[in-house]
């Protein structure tokens, strides 16, 4: 593989995607350069801050049905808001490496709450982690109203312990399957009991609802606490492993790779689980940049539509249209399906979301049209010709502008269509996808073309 | 031949030129060989819909004690037996009632409920355990183990924008039509169908790019056979005006115009009732009772009642007690509808739900919602339920 084209899966995988645009400016990076550079622009946190303050549940619950009815409404706006701006900022930031490792840790520490207060906080928690170090991230998150809420630790108490957040820790977010046992989870349920939050939102370990006695876990007797549980969980490698083999499936290929793992799986752990240190290591790594490895995710929803705003320069007149997009998509972010995050890969497509997926393109960059330059069906002319009227119709509806000029003057100059289609298309262009490029009158018209395609799907 | 009956006899062919014969060996053969020909129809109630103001334990006092301002007054019910009685919102139901067209289940529900409305969902629609996170659907599960006989996306339909988890398998997932003209146009755009004919065999065998492309291809291939095949059947049958209405008026039309599809799925919302829940329930109750009725009466008059299966649910009933908002919160069992033709055994399934056992203020379940499923996988989709719902359910005895 040629260095443009390791750099291009770099951007694809550590980012939103290579810009047309940056194509000049990367030319000449290594890949050791261009992985330094992405922890540089990424250094800066900038947390989200949509919702201002906390809004009082107990309050509201207490409250007449109309202004209840003004407060589940104003929640939502307040979700909706929270959404659509972390959807810019994916697609504007400079952090591009940020904000993709927290949309890992979104998936990875999948959550829901009503609280879009408590939502930004935890979403914070993990933006400002992201990089960091694993063990930091994870009491952070364990200690975090939208977690203990989620999983029912404001209800885990002494004689009457609620194993679910143990369980889920055990299961999903540390050693995984396989490596405890129920009574583990039952004990371990006992040691954070006690965790909750109070009404401003603050953790606190609620001392007289804390089983102090003895609990015996993987292998350990002590009078446990929640940090020693996750401590012990994190001294256990098949930790390091657990997570690295889900990084693995997010970042180089659905199907691990064992050795590759493992190799990961000795860095983090030996690193005490600095995630930076991790990332590096993939993202230099000779396998990250094997052929097998390149082209061939299919992109979740939010890459997908982060991807396409950050290398067209979407402007949304009515934002709510990307909200639109998510759930037809199937990834609202905030609204995971379950503790366990969104499943990815396949399970992304099925015949109605490929054909939003294939529509979607052409309707933000062209009002629903694809300026097609092969030879159609006769049979199609009707269909043409109700297309064309059909896009004042679109436009009013989705309300979305492309920057054509930018995009367009940003090429390169004396840069040949191959390689502009190149940058748009991870996967190789093989026969069909030459002689739509070589059809192509114009750039614009063939780019509409090729992000309408299977291919685009991936990265 | 007229170009209308061209394309009828033709239907299952032309799509067969947009594909390699080699993912559709059976599709020909398969239209004529399959006899008994079974559809089931799945009708999912969002948000928690109260089964005890729906099918109303009237004969019991407690109902009336723990629900002072929202109980269905005596008078106003229509008695089934002398324990239960519909909603007076679902008046269309009582003729289908007496036909022996419909069986209530009580008390369905599963072990350690959830009563958050996306997980609980998640739990039916997927057949897990309430501790178990599952990424495929039940019905999913039995398109693929289904997928040597039924191997098209339109085996198993939902009529709705997007698909539901229940509809997705790990290799084969169902179709959402809503419309089947516009899914149809979606698929005709001339570029798509350039990608569908021009593709080359090399792009099949890789794997996601394989998998987009295979997708993409019975898209366009049973978008076509629907429209094609519904099309040619006109519904003279009367329906309400409303949405939900109009959705299984779709149904009954695929049905009617015999297309090869085992599973309907739709979606009626609007059950989460916290507040003034019996304007709000009970304008959704006709919605639905009024909508079914229409439903059944058409495939009585075409002859497909006897073949038609219906099964309704919600994620979770409601509370015993009413709140201080006359309205109900989450609660856990619920009653779980079937309807049909052939029942086994039409009325009252089982007995009312037990009001004064209660845990901790909500039903104890006693049928496990995955022997409903069972029942339905064993004896109408002739499919091993252990096959689909990861152990063996002994099932129930309604068909």
């Amino acid at each position: 593989m040629d260095n443009t084209n390791k750099i291009k899966h770099l951007y694809a995988r550590a980012g939103f995607g290579l810009r047309v645009a940056d194509m000049q400016r990367v030319k000449g990076l290594t890949v050791k350069h261009a992985v330094e550079g992405f922890f540089t622009s990424s250094t800066e946190i900038k947390p989200l801050t949509v919702v201002t303050n906390n809004t009082n549940y107990r309050d509201a619950a207490k409250a007449d049905s109309l202004t209840k009815k003004m407060f589940m409404q104003q929640q939502r706006q307040l979700e909706r808001d929270l959404n659509i701006t972390w959807v810019n900022q994916m697609s504007m930031s400079e952090a591009q490496l940020r904000e993709k490792m927290t949309l890992f840790w979104h998936n990875h520490f999948a959550c829901r709450t009503q609280n879009a207060f408590y939502a930004q906080q935890l979403n914070n928690i993990q933006r400002t982690n992201a990089l960091g170090n694993f063990k930091t991230l994870l009491l952070a998150v364990s200690k975090s109203p939208a977690m203990l809420q989620f999983l029912n630790n404001q209800q885990n108490k002494k004689g009457h312990p609620n194993e679910n957040f143990a369980r889920e820790l055990m299961e999903l977010f540390t050693i995984g399957r396989g490596n405890y046992t129920e009574q583990d989870v039952k004990e371990s349920a006992r040691a954070f009991t006690g965790w909750g939050f109070d009404n401003d939102g603050e953790f606190v370990e609620r001392k007289v609802l804390h089983d102090e006695g003895q609990k015996h876990f993987l292998g350990k007797t002590g009078a446990f606490t929640g940090e020693d549980i996750i401590n012990t969980l994190l001294e256990r490698k098949e930790t390091a492993r657990f997570i690295c083999t889900k990084l693995y499936k997010y970042l180089v290929n659905e199907t691990p790779d064992m050795a590759n793992v493992t190799a990961m799986a000795n860095v983090f752990y030996s690193s005490a689980y600095d995630i930076t240190k991790l990332l590096k290591f993939v993202f230099t790594a000779d396998w990250f940049y094997a052929d097998k490895n390149t082209g061939n995710l299919i992109k979740a929803p939010v890459d997908f539509i982060v991807g396409l705003n950050r290398q067209f320069y979407i402007d949304y007149k009515n934002p709510d249209v990307i909200m639109q997009f998510e759930r037809a998509l199937g990834q609202v972010l905030f609204y995971p399906p379950n503790v366990a995050g969104w499943p990815g890969g396949k399970s992304w497509i099925d015949s109605s979301s490929l054909m939003f997926r294939l529509k979607i393109p052409s309707t933000v960059l062209n009002d629903g049209v694809i300026d097609f330059k092969g030879k159609a069906d006769p049979e199609d002319e009707a269909f043409l010709a109700m297309n064309v009227n059909k896009r004042k119709a679109v436009n009013t509806q989705v309300q979305t502008q492309p920057n054509w000029d930018k995009f367009l003057t940003g090429i390169p100059a004396n840069i040949s269509k191959a390689t502009v289609a190149g940058v748009i298309l991870a996967p190789a262009l093989n026969a069909n996808l030459m002689a739509i490029v070589n059809r192509a009158t114009n750039i614009r018209s063939m780019v509409i073309e090729l992000v309408s395609t299977p291919e685009y799907q991936l990265y | 031949m007229k170009r209308r009956d061209f394309l009828k006899s033709t239907t299952l062919a032309s799509g067969a030129f947009l594909i390699p014969s080699f993912l559709k060996p059976l599709e020909a053969m398969a239209s004529g060989q399959l006899t008994g020909y079974k559809n089931l129809v799945i009708i999912q109630l969002s948000g928690g819909n109260d089964g005890l103001n729906t099918i109303v334990p009237y004969g019991n006092d407690i109902y009336y004690q723990k629900r002072n301002t929202i109980a269905i007054k005596q008078p106003d019910i229509i008695k089934l037996n002398d324990m239960q009685g519909l909603n007076p919102n679902l008046s269309s139901l009582k003729e289908i009632y007496d036909q022996g067209w419909m069986s209530v289940i009580n008390s369905v529900g599963y072990p350690n409920p959830d009563r958050s409305h996306f997980r609980s969902m998640d739990i039916w629609q997927t057949g897990s355990e309430s501790n178990q996170f599952l990424t495929t659907g039940w019905i999913g599960r039995y398109l693929d183990a289904n997928c040597a006989i039924n191997k098209d996306p339109y085996t198993a339909v939902e009529v709705d924008d997007t698909l539901s988890l229940a509809m997705k398998g790990a290799k084969m997932k169902g179709i959402a039509v809503q419309n089947p003209a516009k899914l149809y146009q979606s698929t005709r755009e001339p570029f798509f169908k350039e990608l569908v004919n021009e593709h080359d065999a090399a792009h099949l065998s890789e794997d996601n790019l394989g998998y987009l492309y295979k997708t993409m291809i019975e898209t366009s291939s049973s978008a076509n056979y629907i429209q094609q095949t519904s099309k040619t059947y006109n519904t003279t049958a009367q329906y309400p005006q409303s949405a939900f209405a109009g959705q299984l008026k779709s149904v009954a039309k695929f049905i009617n115009s015999g297309l090869k599809t085992r599973v309907y799925y739709v979606s009626l919302s609007g059950f989460d009732t916290h507040t003034q829940q019996q304007n709000q329930q009970g304008r959704q109750l006709k919605i639905y009772g009024d909508a079914v009725a229409a439903f059944l009466k058409d495939l009585k008059q075409t002859g497909k009642l006897d073949d038609t299966l219906v099964m309704t649910f919600s994620e979770f009933g409601r509370r015993v007690e009413q709140n201080a908002s006359n309205g109900t919160d989450h609660g856990t069992a619920n009653n779980v509808m079937i309807f049909g033709g052939k029942l086994n055994k039409a009325g009252i399934y089982n007995n009312a739900p037990n009001l004064s056992a209660l845990d901790n203020g909500d039903l104890k379940y006693e049928v496990d919602f995955r022997d409903v499923y069972a029942t339905l996988l064993d004896k109408w989709l002739n499919v091993n339920n252990s096959q689909i719902l990861n152990k063996n359910f002994a099932g129930l005895n309604f068909v």
